[in-house]
């Protein structure tokens, strides 16, 4: 066994470490091993003293590798890997001891969590003994990028990086881009028209030499690694040629199938052959093969009879684009909170209760009323209108236990565009509490109350149901502490954002995580919120969790920058503890070829062994735990230095 | 007697069960002490030999924790953990070794509790199960 000279450095950490654990003791015992030729403990080792007395000992005694007792490898390897290679040793030779999230924040007795943070220490010396100095693997970055979603965060990260200079490839599932946002009619706290701030947007990302749109497109499978992906795009046909439609119209005339429209949230219906709406990007019809009777001219057919241009095409097929990327950004958006699981407030039963999204189509210039409020069941000026905040949200006993953030506002909205529209009419809010946290948000809800006499109440809402033709609302006001009961002419609930219906697919696919409720899991809660756990892979918008447009403009702006920033090198290095092949011992059973998820096992025919391809290897080991001849090993993650750390920690009493 | 204290040995996935642990340290839960971590970049690295290794050299019980299936930072490895920890478990019975001396589960890096509690039930676990004893032949028996 080579007798590397190795340093011992324990972190006090103030008292998080030293606490619970002695520290000293700690350093002594570390002392004691036949390869340690120093062991101290310091105050703050990430501190740039203590990083001074890593860098001393290691000229002072000559230092061959270092290990650290501190904490988690997660905070701060990065740090004392490169203290490390300042004072001249090889960052690989570097190892850190986690003591404090493994040990002493989690034990109390000082005397175990002693023993135990020694037995760490110990261990980790005896793999650092055993480590080989490595250099990264250098790999170049394909200076492209894949957004997901075409609502508001996709198209301004897809803008953001498009004008920094490199190619985007923008994947939307539905026909137009636009997400809600371009569903919505004015937008808090400002009151400015959804569409006419979000439609500029639009059409720049339809005429960026940067940005490839592909509407009605879906990823199906993506390999590769940061800087590396490959992607398949599905791209579903449309039928219609955009090069030659004139957006005359005139198949939507003639087509006999109407269905709901989406849209609207099936507040109007469309035909089979549609444009979302009238601003759609790109601006072209969609014949949708679901509803359509037949593709089959013999079935229908009239639409391509009197498409003038002959714009439309039965034989359209699926197309499957293949692209290399060096990024992805997902802003798979939101959608509501299923109002069929809210049957204690009458939807789906009494036609004029209605979600948020639904009364934004009401109060849109471009929805099926003009903008009029109407009602659904009878097309009358409701008068008396009861808004219902925290539906689905904030109940973790039937619904989900998250706050969706944005009801606040955007019912202070609706209530107060209803006064606006109907001057005689009287909204009523039901509120748990008013969460207005944002710039001018909290004056906003006031000027509801002051200037609009909306009149909030506190407490929830037991039950909606009707009684001759009158929507009764039962609830309590736990500020007076009465029962309540309002005569309404309309409901409208503030349905709770949730991730995009479908999205787990697309998840799959890229194999990123997501938290209980199935928003996108970041990478770290606090210091990393703009990316997934996967190198490359960023997160933008309500994708991750519940948002309003600006803080969705704003994760947008930031996972771009993230991105640009990527593409800013020529070169990304790759982490170099990958597997190897011993050839002397590699016998050519090619266990691991069909093991390895990412095809880096490629068996040569010259040599007769197996090898790997460093720059596909990521590193699992999967391969090495299944050779037989154990002739596959990974690097500084050895059967070596895996046994000796089990003999460190099982040995003594 | 003094309560008997068994040698655990666990195997955590550097993505998901080392930083499930680190998150049961950042939130200051506690725990028996009886498991010391190895770090692994996948639970799909753990080798048989390692944890017939272990038990050889003392540890009374081995617990593996991996990624969530479909969660997994390298696709499938926790698939492969699964299927060579499920062989295994049948094999070391052959030792003498009872199966649920060793474990494998399933902790994400936000289930901060779950390892707590998987960790303590482990442990009371193999504490009743007692002290491993191998067969002496077996446990002479240096590894070539």
């Amino acid at each position: 066994m080579n007798m590397k000279r190795t340093g011992v450095f324990v972190c006090h950490c103030g008292i998080n470490i030293a606490g619970t654990v002695d520290v000293k003791k700690v350093a002594a015992e570390a002392a004691a091993q036949d390869s340690v030729a120093v062991a101290e403990d310091y105050i703050y080792m990430c501190s740039d003293p203590g990083q001074k007395k890593i860098q001393e000992a290691i000229r002072e005694h000559n230092l061959e590798s270092v290990v650290v007792a501190c904490c988690s490898p997660t905070l701060h390897e990065t740090t004392f890997r490169n203290a490390c290679k300042a004072a001249g040793i090889n960052p690989f030779q570097c190892e850190i001891a986690n003591i404090r999230e493994q040990c002493s924040w989690v034990h109390k007795d000082k005397a175990e969590a002693t023993k135990k943070a020694i037995k760490i220490t110990k261990s980790i010396v005896e793999k650092a003994k055993r480590n080989e100095s490595l250099v990264p693997l250098s790999v170049p970055v394909t200076k492209k990028a894949l957004v997901i979603g075409g609502g508001i965060a996709g198209i301004q990260a897809a803008l953001d990086i498009a004008n920094g200079g490199h190619p985007v490839i923008l994947v939307e599932k539905n026909p137009s881009i636009g997400g809600h946002m371009i569903q919505l009619s004015e937008t808090y706290p400002t009151l400015d028209c959804s569409q006419c701030i979000m439609t500029p947007k639009m059409v720049e990302v339809s005429k960026h030499p940067n940005i490839r749109l592909m509407t009605y497109s879906e990823v199906k499978e993506i390999s590769g690694y940061v800087g590396n992906f490959k992607v398949k795009i599905l791209k579903k046909p449309t039928y219609v040629d955009p090069g030659v439609c004139t957006l005359c119209d005139d198949c939507t005339d003639i087509c006999p199938v109407v269905v709901e429209n989406d849209f609207d949230l099936g507040l109007t219906g469309r035909k089979a052959i549609y444009i979302p709406f009238p601003q759609a990007i790109p601006a072209t019809y969609t014949l949708d093969d679901v509803n359509c009777p037949g593709l089959l001219p013999i079935a229908c057919g009239k639409c391509a009879d009197v498409c003038k241009p002959g714009a439309i095409n039965y034989d359209m097929k699926p197309e499957i684009v293949e692209e290399e990327i060096g990024a992805v950004i997902v802003a798979t958006g939101y959608d509501l909170y299923d109002m069929y699981n809210m049957a204690e407030y009458g939807f789906g039963k009494i036609p004029d209760v209605v979600n948020g999204l639904q009364f934004e189509r009401l109060l849109s210039a471009s929805g099926p009323t003009m903008g009029e409020v109407l009602r659904p069941s009878d097309h009358k000026v409701p008068k008396e209108i009861v808004f219902i905040q925290c539906s689905g949200s904030r109940d973790p006993e039937l619904h989900n236990a998250y706050c969706s953030k944005i009801c606040c506002m955007y019912t202070a909205k609706h209530a107060m565009l209803y006064k606006h529209k109907v001057h005689d009419g009287q909204p009523y809010i039901f509120y748990i509490d008013i969460r207005s946290g944002g710039k001018n948000y909290e004056e906003f809800v006031q000027r509801a109350t002051e200037e609009d006499d909306v009149i909030y109440l506190r407490g929830k809402v037991s039950r909606v149901f009707q009684d001759n033709g009158v929507i009764k609302v039962w609830g309590v006001d736990t500020l007076t502490g009465k029962n309540i009961e309002i005569d309404a002419d309309m409901v409208v609930l503030a349905m709770a954002m949730r991730p995009a219906v479908g999205v787990q697919d697309v998840l799959k696919i890229l194999k990123i995580a997501t938290d209980k409720d199935g928003f996108l899991a970041e990478a770290h809660p606090k210091l990393r919120p703009l990316e997934s756990v996967t190198a490359g892979m960023y997160l933008a918008g309500a994708s991750q969790a519940p948002k309003d447009i600006p803080e969705a403009v704003a994760q947008a702006s930031g996972a771009a920058s993230k991105v640009l920033a990527l593409f800013s090198a020529d070169e990304l290095m790759h982490e170099p503890i990958v597997a190897t092949v011993d050839e002397d011992v590699c016998s050519a059973c090619k266990l691991c070829i069909p093991l390895c998820p990412y095809n880096a096992r490629i068996y040569d025919v010259e040599k007769d062994i197996v090898i790997v391809n460093e720059i596909l290897c990521e590193g699992c080991g999967s391969c090495v735990a299944a050779c037989p001849s154990s002739a596959s090993q990974q690097r500084n993650f050895t059967d070596d230095q895996i046994f000796a750390m089990v003999d460190t920690i099982l040995e003594g009493e | 007697m003094d309560k008997f204290e068994p040698k655990i040995i666990t195997f955590a996935c550097n993505w998901c069960t080392s930083a499930g642990a680190d998150l049961a340290g950042t939130s200051r839960m506690e725990y028996l002490p009886n498991s010391i971590n190895i770090r692994v970049m996948c639970s799909s690295r753990v080798d048989p030999q390692h944890i017939l290794w272990a038990f050889r050299k003392g540890a009374d019980g081995v617990f593996l924790g991996g990624c969530h299936p479909g969660d997994c930072h390298y696709i499938d490895g926790n698939y492969k953990t699964l299927r060579r920890i499920k062989m295994l478990q049948k094999l070391i019975q052959d030792f003498g070794i009872e199966p649920d001396r060793l474990r494998l589960e399933w902790v994400s890096a936000a289930e901060g509790k779950k390892f707590v509690e998987v960790i303590n039930e482990f442990t009371e676990h193999v504490r009743k199960l007692g002290p491993l004893n191998i067969p002496a032949d077996l446990s002479s028996h240096e590894a070539s």
